[in-house]
């Protein structure tokens, strides 16, 4: 017994990094003075790489839920770890926290927000999601009142009290799912949930459904992400709308594949009604937006309906799974590109202060251009590689009308990246000096996020083997 | 060989892209020395060409086969026939010429050359490309490149001419991707790949799908081709162009749809194309005729030219639609058409090339398109005035250009199957003659309205006259493309009549 909790343990390396790190790292911040702050930053970053390099080693173990069935370790689980982790890293890049009063602070609570987001996308049961869950969202809370100013004290305040209304109700369901189900992991589920009440069922994943759906920041549990994105810290603002959203979406394709598959009820159905409501709702919002944050949160919205399409082709084809993996990673490192671009010039709130980028600094309009077109899904970008696979998927699950809107959608959102892009071409006398670690984090994700679609064969490959089933 | 044609241009851009604080001069130079060198591989490509075609029926030259994506078994799958070579040489002319034109160019040149030599990889791309995600990745790319050349160098409406552009072809790319989607789940095994594809034939018989993948298809080949109900971005975009742009737009970009029928579209739904063979052929005969109209009622000499184009496509339409008619046509009549359609593209790449390169030059004189504010310019303009006329007579199918062996052979090989929509488009020739010798009369006969001293300069001159002798030279000795083209058609005859 002793020997199988140990081996258990290293397949769960990547985790307890984190959350020793987080640990020793607030402790340590409180020892270290503030001019050698930099170092917690730097172990948080090394903690990431310890933890990518873990997950590439335990990537060709043998699918297994661990923890008296409790987590699962799959593709699935190690793709997640390895997205995250990256985010962690870009962010811990781009951040302006260097030399601020609580740099610790922020970088532990960046630490626990990841960890809730793997905890989240592993998790093989009710119980495990509804911590998860609380993990993923109370240290991004504080996050976002992180500049004790109005407007992301405000932000941070209606953050929490959805989240926590969602939070609630999604025990609710917790409690109702595994009264009825006869038990709280998902293979059990899975067989309790057949032939359980059909409305109790039916209810418990709805309020289920909506937590999670309030974490990736999908319709209707969307109304935190642009007063978030837009009140608080640009740094901030990429982490919400990345790093939850990635935990999130693949703890929805779990719940739909694994406990859900067999309850009598068109759960294809429903994502798809919400995936198709979330895109067209998040680009219609965009269209006129002339704040970037708040553009690039709608984008986001809207980026989260493309993914819950392929959530909705769960179990029915073959390519359901890969391409989410796939669309997750490449929206995860564009859309960090896109914020690294807004981190990098933190006086540019709207898109005209962006008139004359290309001029002063080509670089970073080059940077900003390849991450929006991306967005947007311009081939040979990872995200058009994610969209296509995520089409042919819900093509394959038989959503032909889902593909439709979702074709016409990327059209419409071409329309307000290019009313990003249009100033940025344009010229002008004088423009504000770049933050530059934020400029370098831009030009790392750039190509990264083409390389993603250059490398979309391989990266397919590795997830190939899908989720762990009962 | 064949990959470091198309890629050769994108390395250019990005030495000339990471090279700090290069002069104007160099950059112009060697824009011009990559495109020269582009023209010399594509006759390289040209001359070692063997026709392999009459063995297995799928032959492709300088074919290359990786693998890239294969969980939906795409590869980086390349090669060229007799249809896409022409098309190869095509493309790397016009860049060639381009690039001559810009010579004495000031405004930012260093991002306009990297914006053409990497339009130039994508469009010679989409040409050699023998895997759908691959052609499609291609050819989004052409868009997203054009879009910057107009939003950045046009005239005046150009942002909103170029923000039109963009979502307007961009709603083409995604109709046609949903297309391709189609296609590779139709497959079995499933795959993206042209050559199997095409050799499967997966749609067949499968009524209600084929024709919604067919339409998706159509759509969104004919959104970038563009026949008429789907041209209305096209006299905006090419009004705002900067000449090049204008010239590659309507040389190049416009052949990527037309492309794409005779690629995709009809070997990989040969049943569907039959079916729908005589809606095609009357969205050409609409277009033939509507573009020519309309053109005729153009004031501004730029928009009459983007007019003339609808029309010169509309008669590709309609040949690749007479290929398709099995019942009323025979073998040699779809063979002939095909070819016509494919020569086509090649003689309306060249004289609108040339056409919009002279345009240009109206407006670096006059600053103005519009026809009225000139006159008499023969007088003062000689050189100007008589390559426009060359090349006007050209674009209207006069004997002895490369026009005319086009238009010929696509009536020629429509008129057994589709016999009234042939005649109506003969009133399209007769009104395309008409405008252009109105323009014509405007533009350079009459008395002098407007002073504009200076004739085509050398590189002006050097840059549109090659044009012109191709398509003369193919006009008189037409048998070096049609000994190409011709193999590849018969090919195409018989997929489609399968």
């Amino acid at each position: 017994m002793n020997g199988m909790m140990s081996l258990e343990l290293d397949r769960l390396l990547p985790e307890l990094f984190l959350a020793g790190a987080a640990v020793f790292l607030l402790l340590l911040g409180s020892f270290l003075p503030r001019r050698h702050q930099w170092v917690v930053g730097v172990l948080a970053a090394a903690t990431c790489l310890a933890g990518i390099v873990a997950t590439a080693v335990d990537w060709s173990g043998e699918s297994m839920a661990v923890f008296a069935g409790s987590y699962a370790v799959d593709p699935a689980t190690n793709a997640t770890r390895v997205v995250v982790l990256a985010s962690v890293l870009l962010v811990l890049a781009m951040a302006r926290v260097r030399g601020h009063a609580r740099e610790t602070e922020f970088v532990v609570l960046l630490l626990l927000a990841a960890l809730g987001a793997v905890l989240l996308a592993g998790t093989n049961d009710i119980l495990l999601l509804a911590a998860a869950y609380l993990l993923a969202s109370v240290p991004l809370y504080a996050l976002v009142g992180f500049a004790k100013d109005a407007p992301g004290t405000e932000a941070s305040l209606k953050f929490y009290l959805l989240g926590a209304l969602l939070g609630t109700t999604m025990l609710f369901g917790v409690m109702l799912v595994s009264g009825v189900g006869r038990g709280t992991d998902y293979p059990m589920l899975h067989h309790g949930l057949s032939d359980a009440p059909a409305i109790a069922v039916a209810v418990g994943a709805v309020l289920l459904l909506g937590g999670l759906l309030f974490k990736a920041g999908a319709v209707p549990a969307h109304f935190w992400v642009p007063d978030v994105t837009e009140g608080a810290r640009p740094a901030v603002g990429a982490i919400v709308t990345t790093i939850p959203k990635i935990g999130a979406v693949v703890a929805l394709y779990r719940l739909v594949a694994v406990p859900f598959d067999a309850v009598a009820m068109n759960w294809s159905l429903l994502v798809a009604v919400i995936a198709a409501v979330t895109m067209t709702l998040g680009n219609l919002a965009a269209f006129f937006q002339t704040d970037v944050r708040r553009l690039l949160a709608y984008s986001t919205i809207s980026q989260v309906g493309y993914l819950l399409m392929a959530v909705a082709a769960a179990g029915r084809a073959e390519l359901a799974l890969p391409s989410v993996v796939l669309y997750l990673a490449a929206y995860a490192v564009t859309n960090l590109g896109a914020f690294a671009v807004v981190c990098a010039l933190p006086d540019a709130r709207t898109l005209d202060d962006y008139t004359g980028l290309r001029r002063h600094r080509p670089w970073l309009a080059v940077s900003l251009v390849v991450c929006l077109l991306g967005l947007v899904g311009t081939p040979p970008t990872g995200v058009f590689a994610g969209k296509l696979t995520v089409f042919t998927a819900a093509f394959d699950a038989g959503l032909g009308w889902l593909v439709v809107l979702a074709a016409v959608n990327t059209v419409a959102s071409v329309f307000y990246y290019l009313r990003w892009i249009a100033p940025a071409m344009r010229t002008s006398s004088t423009f504000g000096r770049p933050d530059r670690p934020a400029t370098v984090t831009a030009y790392v994700a750039a190509p990264l996020s083409v390389a993603v679609g250059l490398l979309a064969g391989p990266v397919l490959a590795l997830v190939g083997g899908g989720l762990l089933l009962p | 060989m064949l990959s470091i044609v198309v890629f050769l241009p994108l390395a250019v851009a990005a030495v000339l892209l990471a090279v700090p604080r290069l002069g104007d001069a160099v950059v112009r130079w060697t824009w011009v020395v990559a495109s020269a060198v582009e023209v010399v591989l594509a006759v390289v490509l040209w001359v070692g060409y063997r026709d392999n075609t009459a063995g297995a029926g799928y032959g492709y030259g300088y074919e290359v086969n990786r693998r890239w994506i294969p969980s939906v078994s795409s590869g980086y799958h390349i090669g060229v026939d007799g249809i896409s070579l022409p098309l190869i040489a095509l493309t790397a002319v016009l860049f060639l010429a381009c690039a001559v034109y810009s010579l004495r160019m000031t405004d930012r040149i260093r991002s306009f050359a990297v914006l053409f030599l990497f339009l130039e990889t994508v469009c010679l791309g989409v040409f050699v490309s023998l895997d759908l995600i691959l052609f499609f990745v291609f050819f989004d790319l052409s868009i997203v490149g054009m879009y910057f050349v107009i939003a950045g160098w046009g005239h005046r409406d150009r942002v909103r001419a170029a923000l039109q552009f963009f979502l307007y072809t961009f709603l083409g790319s995604l109709a046609l991707l949903l297309g391709f989607i189609g296609l590779y789940l139709a497959a079995e095994p499933n795959t993206f790949d042209m050559v199997a594809l095409t050799e499967q034939n997966p749609l067949a018989g499968k009524g209600t799908v084929a024709a919604l993948v067919l339409l998706a298809i159509f759509v969104g080949l004919a959104i970038k081709t563009p026949t008429v109900p789907f041209h209305t971005w096209l006299p905006p975009a090419h009004t705002e162009a900067p000449a090049a742009g204008s010239a590659i737009l309507a040389g190049v970009l416009l052949k990527l749809g037309t492309y794409g029928f005779v690629r995709i579209a009809m070997p990989m739904l040969p049943d569907t194309w039959r079916d729908w063979a005589w809606a095609i052929i009357a969205v050409g005969v609409v277009s033939v005729l509507y573009g020519a109209l309309v053109a005729l009622a153009q004031q501004n000499f730029k928009r009459m030219i983007a007019y003339t184009s609808v029309n010169h496509m509309g008669y590709i339409v309609l040949a690749v639609g007479a290929a398709g008619l099995v019942s009323t046509s025979d073998e040699q009549a779809q063979s002939l058409a095909s070819t016509g359609a494919v020569t086509q593209m090649v003689s309306h790449g060249l004289i609108t090339g040339a056409l919009f390169l002279l345009a240009g030059v109206l407006y670096e004189r006059g600053g103005t398109y519009d026809l009225g504010s000139y006159g008499g310019l023969a007088a003062s303009t000689p050189r100007f005035a008589g390559l426009t006329a060359v090349a006007a007579f050209a674009s209207l199918g006069l004997p002895g250009f490369s026009g005319f062996i086009a238009e010929f052979q696509i009536f020629t090989g429509s008129l057994p199957g589709a016999p009234v929509a042939t005649a109506l488009s003969f009133l399209g020739i007769l009104v395309t003659a008409a405008l252009f010798l109105r323009a014509f009369q405007r533009l350079f006969l009459g008395p002098p309205t407007k002073t504009v001293a200076a004739d085509l300069t050398a590189t002006e001159t050097v840059a549109i006259a090659p044009l012109m002798v191709l398509a003369v030279v193919l006009g008189l000795f037409p048998r070096f493309l049609l000994d190409l083209v011709e193999p590849a058609a018969h090919t195409l005859g018989t997929l489609v009549s399968r």
